[in-house]
């Protein structure tokens, strides 16, 4: 029996002004990272809703990062800064909920920071793909 | 860590004063009452704690030139508060070496009638161990 | 259900290179609502313009998929491609399969299955999207400035020149802010009067420039291009169409001992006045309190020598309503309060004294008539001592200083030690500084002459304690090179005092929304690429009041700021973004979460009557959103606990959708 290679799947939301403009840079460098991370576009971190996020995991996702504009970077002056409460506030109770904190990740990457996008995602990837799949929300997970 | 990092982090610990706030502006030393008495001066207090240049300060006779009037402390436009410092560095010398400043052996041929009682208990609170 | 089309860009081999964009447009073809999917070299070209605008018509498509390069590329091209062939232009999704997928993997099966999947979210987006129309609203031609200094001057001036009507709002009787008290201007030493006076008199005299002085703006509603003001005009009880300002009543006032503002204080001057000789307008104001008349009904003086029956002593406060289209905050900035700094005796001697108040007694029109004497005695000071970063600078101590640098004092004070050296080379001058800085065209040039030929002596080092004795002022300072304590006894002292923004700031930011940093500068939309527009659409910033500013700086600004407002106010119609937020009023709570974090203040919250089931009616309290202050970043629809605020563009069922499509 052939063993499948374990490909973990991670969705990425990226900021439209910063993180986003930081992952087309790291295309034009030609940066690689895996294929596993697939990105969804918002216009800022601070519409990352965490039901969101909570969706991704419950529809079988292994990770979860949201990447904005560094604090007092933000296009829209405060977004990230409601993210960032936000999202401490989720990961807390993701932690409650027993989904380990490696998982997710909020990450501030600017539209010049194309190394560090790919470094990122490269190194999410790594310690997801450490962790295994994500059984624990497995059974919530919506059968096909 | 060699000698000196660990007495700086130490009196850094002590005092409770962090010397990278310091602009040296030099008002601490413009401000104090006992400046031409010292050898090193309040603004050197910061300069050399944060250089770990402390070696010079525990062997001079500043450390107990400093009044403990807090002017400094007082004025400091960046909240370094450098009499604090001073004062870390007399523990160190006292705690450590040993060295009490003085003994009651000493008091009477300091006193005379104008001394105020207050100035021999503070001065001894500061000087012993 | 839609009808979509799929359109799947080779990008010659940028993407055909690592994407076998047949599968992708062949996996394409079952998801749900595609009716169509096809490749094609170049979909950017006008080739493959055509080609989307043809399959459009053919297929009767109602939405479009480009998986071709970033949004951020191309997205406003197949905009315009769908508004082409008929569709609403926000029907179109792309999928990023180059700069996300082609250029950052390598092999042609993992390429090619991200690509797939990444289409496949697309369309999920684009199943829920719905035609959007950008919200236009029209734009009221005329500007308001709010501040009468040198930097509302020069923004009012370009704006009018470009021909649009402004009105300028001063709290004090004349325009000319701090300008007008300055004796000469660094680093060319002009005279501050001589270069700023034919700039007011060109205000006075411009066909579009009102101006309101003595007045307040008081309620500030509206948006960009449609802002209702109201504005304060205190009552002077002089009738300003009449009064010449031959300043006769001036003359006659039998109330002279008043503190002069204008002269910081150091002198006196009657209860009806004019600041000073070149005010704009030239017109008299009745101090009400000091004026004998309007306190005890006792006096009229005034009334009866004036020969233009200009005085009013009935006059009330008049509110005045204007739209108007953009708004400049020119608030400018004062001097801190040195009442916490003892050290320095400012409050125990009259000889210690602020730059501000040294420039009023070098200047020709000020107390002293130009003569440099001391304000205790009247004597020439032989030994004078300057104090830089007086509360600039201070760490953790708010309520005594500032933690910011002044960033005009260093330049003040080496053209006041340069001027006092040049005209009386008797004076010994001694500068106090921590550092000098003169970052700015030909200043450290300045500065180095202050020192290299007029013998100004800098040391540096802080001054300790200034305490007053007898007629000199016994200075303790340290010279932190020569590592002595200085004792200098000073015939007079000058303060470099820190400057903040004036008090009518914080108010001011509260009616426009405009935000402010902790100093209460106002905040700028983006720090390095929008330096002279607040985050709050149509509020325009100029000088001081966004941070210390020095002349040149503050006249860049200004002009800067007016040609925001002239582009703003060019334009007949503002087209908006129309991905903005939207309530469903019928599922909001008015819990005012979506009102608080919005940092545009975008939203109000009003009461409206909602039928019930039951026939009845109910007020209910909701909220709405401005669509033409909106930016559409989304921070209310995650904050609304009910869910119902939302995002047009990026609405909660869309971004489910991609994450479903993704994580299928």
């Amino acid at each position: 029996m052939q063993v499948k290679e374990y490909k973990p799947l991670i969705v990425a939301f990226c900021c439209n002004w910063c993180s986003y403009a930081g992952a087309d840079l790291a295309g034009n460098n030609r940066l690689n990272y895996p294929a596993d991370v697939k990105i969804i576009r918002v216009p800022c971190s601070c519409r990352v809703n965490p039901m969101f996020i909570l969706r991704a995991f419950q529809r079988g996702a292994d990770g979860v990062i949201l990447c904005g504009c560094h604090p007092g970077d933000c296009h829209y002056t405060s977004g990230n800064y409601y993210t960032r409460r936000r999202m401490a506030m989720l990961f807390s109770m993701l932690d409650y909920l027993g989904i380990e904190r490696e998982r997710t990740r909020v990450e501030w990457v600017s539209a010049a920071e194309g190394a560090k996008f790919a470094a990122t995602m490269n190194d999410f990837v790594e310690k997801v793909t450490a962790l295994g799949e994500n059984k624990r929300l497995e059974d919530l997970r919506c059968k096909r | 860590m060699n000698k000196n990092d660990l007495l700086r982090e130490e009196i850094i610990r002590r005092s409770g004063v962090n010397p990278k706030k310091c602009m040296k502006c030099g008002k601490c030393s413009g401000t104090c009452p006992a400046y031409d008495e010292m050898e090193f001066h309040p603004h050197q207090f910061a300069s050399m704690i944060d250089s770990g240049d402390i070696q010079p300060l525990i062997d001079s006779e500043s450390v107990y030139k400093c009044l403990s009037c807090f002017a400094c402390v007082e004025r400091c436009p960046r909240g370094v508060e450098p009499a604090k410092l001073i004062e870390a560095v007399r523990l160190s010398v006292i705690r450590e070496k040993g060295n009490n400043r003085m003994t009651p052996n000493d008091i009477p041929e300091k006193v005379d009638e104008e001394t105020p009682q207050q100035l021999l208990v503070s001065a001894f609170r500061k000087y012993t161990k | 259900m839609q009808r979509i089309g799929v359109f799947v860009c080779w990008c010659g081999s940028n993407i055909a290179g690592t994407v076998d964009v047949k599968a992708v447009a062949e996996a394409i073809k079952s998801e749900p609502g595609v009716v169509y999917s096809t490749d094609y070299q170049y979909m950017c070209s006008q080739a493959g313009q055509n080609m989307i605008i043809e399959s459009v018509k053919e297929h009767n498509l109602t939405g479009l998929v480009i998986c071709s390069c970033s949004p951020r590329m191309h997205e406003a091209t197949f905009r315009k491609t769908a508004a082409a062939a008929g569709l609403n232009p926000y029907m179109v999704e792309i999928a990023n399969i180059r700069e996300q997928c082609s250029w950052v993997h390598k092999e042609m099966p993992v390429g090619t299955e991200k690509a797939i999947i990444l289409a496949k979210a697309a369309v999920a987006k684009v199943n829920l999207n719905t035609p959007l129309t950008p919200g236009e609203s029209p734009v009221t031609k005329r500007a308001l400035v709010i501040g009468g200094g040198i930097a509302g001057i020069q923004t009012a001036l370009d704006i009018a020149d470009a021909g649009f009507p402004v009105d300028i709002v001063e709290t004090k009787p004349t325009i000319g802010g701090k300008m007008a008290q300055l004796d000469k201007t660094f680093p060319t030493l002009d005279c501050a009067a001589c270069i700023l006076t034919p700039k007011m008199v060109d205000v006075a005299q411009h066909e579009k420039i009102r101006i309101f002085s003595y007045s307040e703006v008081t309620e500030v509603k509206g948006f960009v291009g449609n802002f209702d003001v109201t504005i304060k005009r205190k009552a002077r009880f002089v009738d300003e169409t009449k009064c010449t300002g031959c300043g006769d009543c001036v003359d006659k006032c039998p109330m002279k001992k008043n503190p002069n503002e204008f002269n910081m204080g150091m002198d006196n001057r009657s209860a009806i006045y004019i600041p000073f000789a070149q005010a704009v307008p030239k017109v008299a104001t009745i101090d009400a309190g000091a004026c004998t008349m309007l306190k005890k009904g006792k006096c009229g003086l005034c009334s009866k020598v004036c020969g233009a029956g200009a005085i009013d002593y009935t006059q009330k406060d008049e509110f005045v309503s204007e739209k108007y289209g953009a708004i400049v905050v020119a608030t400018g900035f004062n001097v801190i309060n040195l009442d916490k700094f003892d050290e320095y005796a400012y409050n125990q001697s009259k000889d210690v004294i602020t730059s501000l108040e040294f420039e009023r007694l070098t200047n020709a029109a000020g107390p002293t008539a130009g003569k440099l004497l001391r304000p205790s005695d009247g004597k020439h000071p032989h030994k004078i001592v300057f104090v830089q970063c007086v509360g600039s600078r201070c760490e953790n101590c708010a309520e005594k200083g500032k933690e910011y640098c002044s960033k005009i004092c260093c330049m003040y004070t080496a053209k006041h030690a340069m001027l006092t050296r040049d005209k009386y080379p008797d004076t010994d001058v001694t500068v106090f500084t921590i550092d000098v800085r003169t970052p700015g065209k030909n200043f450290d040039e300045f500065y180095r002459r202050a020192v290299e030929e007029f013998g100004v002596k800098y040391v540096k080092g802080m001054v300790g304690k200034i305490v007053p004795e007898g007629d000199v002022l016994k200075v303790q300072a340290s010279d932190l090179i020569s590592n002595k304590q200085l004792h200098i006894d000073a015939d007079l002292v000058v303060l470099a005092a820190a400057i903040e923004p004036d008090k009518s700031a914080r108010p001011l930011a509260t009616m426009l929304t405009a935000s402010m940093d902790t100093n209460d500068f106002f905040t700028e939309a983006h720090p390095k690429l929008r330096p002279v527009e607040s985050p709050t659409a149509g509020v325009y910033l100029s000088g001081a009041c966004q941070g210390p500013k020095d002349i040149p700086e503050t006249v860049s600004q200004a002009g800067a700021a007016a040609s925001k407002v002239i582009g703003l106010l060019c334009k007949d119609k503002l087209v908006g973004n129309p991905c903005v937020a939207s309530s469903n009023e019928l599922m909001c709570n008015g819990c005012s979460s979506c009102e608080r974090v919005c940092p545009y203040g975008a939203i109000t919250y009003s009461d409206k009557e909602f039928r019930m089931p039951d026939r009845t009616t109910k007020i209910r309290r909701v909220a709405s959103v401005n669509p033409a202050v909106c930016q559409g970043c989304g921070a209310c629809t995650v904050a609304c606990p009910s869910g119902a605020m939302d995002l047009r563009g990026f609405a909660n069922d869309q971004i489910m959708a991609e994450v479903d499509a993704i994580c299928k």
